[in-house]
């Protein structure tokens, strides 16, 4: 454990902040595509609060798969990846603190910039207070199982379209259940039901997921 | 029975078989020089023997146990392959303190700066290790073998970049390696000198 909290934790931290305009990129991208919808679609308060916990998912799913590439490419590139198999480190430990890292690097701060974009998008308190729930719940599944993707096409050259091909159609249960929670809050119905089954493929994801990134990771060395 | 022992290993890639019931073994003590023409399949052996790769059939041992269930074999290992595993953001210092974390060593940061000094990186343990040169890298990546008390190197062309100082500097680390009973299996395009002591070798043919 203090390895991995040492070896890996530590070093991913450093790594972010040493490459910051990696940091911000999937940021700024994300923001962008959110101010694009109220100039494409309407500027009409109504139509940005029916669409608006769509766009902020959508734009969170595109901006994941953007920095997603980072999680084990760069490793795979330098041979860090191949230092950390012959480490004694169980591997599927060192997958998950990665995940974890991941997931704080990049969507924390889409969690704290979210009231932003609520306001741009004339969401109302109730709407905003679903959406953080399932921003909160939802974007470590995509952390996770973007991570097994990831590992499958570390090796090929260009694996980032391929990544997208990949990983889209998998995230729409989620998308799905996500913004109908919103949709729920707006009309002041309940939506714990949407929530749990969000929270269950989590569980399920956070339980299962280290384990496939790990045998991805071995098959990619082979 | 101590060391490393290989047996009946075959190594296919793409439909052409690499090398087929390759058998030997490594005492300790040992120093093991693969030769072969490029696509021979050294680097492919030496991946097998740190069980990063899967052979399609025979086993690597260690200790008489087969690697992947042995519990030392890994804490006495030190592989440097062709990649170096060195993050180009993070300086000499950092890279190594993370590895020898994740390797669960402890090394003071005087020791590593100590280590740094003989392998002539004083002054540059505090820059990004990319905007090193290729062979000041090499020598960070190298750096490793001194730092992890490791009984078996397994070096897949440690010498490529070093200068004619590091590659003298690095046989005679070999010879010191083998004669306090360590185990060493290098691959090298160029012959090992005088300096490396002496060694048996293995010599791997182009197959079609």
């Amino acid at each position: 454990m203090k390895h991995l909290l040492l070896g890996i934790a530590r070093r991913d931290v450093r790594i972010a902040f040493q490459q910051k305009a990696e940091l911000v990129q999937p940021i700024m991208f994300l923001l962008m595509v959110v101010t694009l919808f109220p100039l494409g679609v309407s500027p009409a308060p109504e139509t940005l609060q029916r669409i608006g916990p769509g766009v902020i998912w959508i734009a969170a799913i595109l901006s994941s798969l953007l920095s997603m590439d980072r999680l084990f490419r760069e490793d795979f590139n330098d041979g860090s990846l191949e230092q950390y198999m012959l480490s004694g480190m169980p591997l599927s430990g060192v997958a998950a603190v990665k995940v974890l890292v991941h997931w704080l690097i990049s969507f924390l701060p889409l969690l704290v910039l979210s009231p932003l974009l609520a306001m741009f998008l004339n969401l109302t308190l109730d709407m905003y207070v679903a959406l953080i729930a399932t921003l909160i719940l939802g974007t470590p599944l995509l952390s996770f199982v973007g991570a097994i993707a990831v590992g499958l096409t570390v090796g090929l050259q260009r694996g980032g379209l391929l990544l997208a091909l990949l990983l889209i159609p998998v995230f729409i249960p989620l998308l799905i259940f996500a913004t109908s929670a919103v949709d729920s809050a707006a009309l002041h119905l309940p939506y714990y039901s949407q929530l749990a089954i969000i929270g269950a493929m989590l569980l399920l994801a956070a339980a299962s997921a280290p384990f496939a990134i790990a045998y991805s990771l071995k098959v990619s060395q082979n | 029975m101590s060391g490393l022992r290989i047996s009946g290993l075959t190594c296919v890639k793409r439909d052409r078989v690499l090398f087929e019931a390759l058998n030997f073994q490594l005492m300790p003590g040992e120093l093991l020089y693969l030769r072969g023409p490029n696509g021979a399949g050294k680097t492919s052996l030496l991946r097998i023997i740190t069980g990063l790769s899967e052979p399609e059939s025979g086993e690597v041992c260690y200790d008489d146990m087969p690697i992947a269930s042995s519990h030392s074999f890994l804490s006495a290992l030190i592989y440097l392959g062709h990649k170096a595993g060195l993050n180009g953001a993070l300086s000499a210092m950092d890279n190594l303190q993370f590895w020898l974390a994740q390797h669960g060593t402890e090394v003071s940061p005087s020791g590593i700066y100590a280590v740094l000094e003989t392998l002539g990186l004083v002054g540059l343990e505090d820059i990004p290790v990319r905007l090193l040169s290729a062979g000041q890298q090499r020598r960070v990546a190298l750096s490793r073998l001194w730092l992890k008390p490791a009984k078996i190197w397994v070096l897949d062309e440690p010498f490529t970049a070093l200068d004619i100082a590091g590659i003298a500097w690095l046989e005679r680390q070999f010879k010191q390696h083998v004669d306090n009973g360590g185990m060493i299996i290098t691959t090298s395009h160029q012959p090992l000198s005088e300096n490396a002591g002496k060694h048996s070798t293995l010599d791997l043919e182009y197959r079609f």
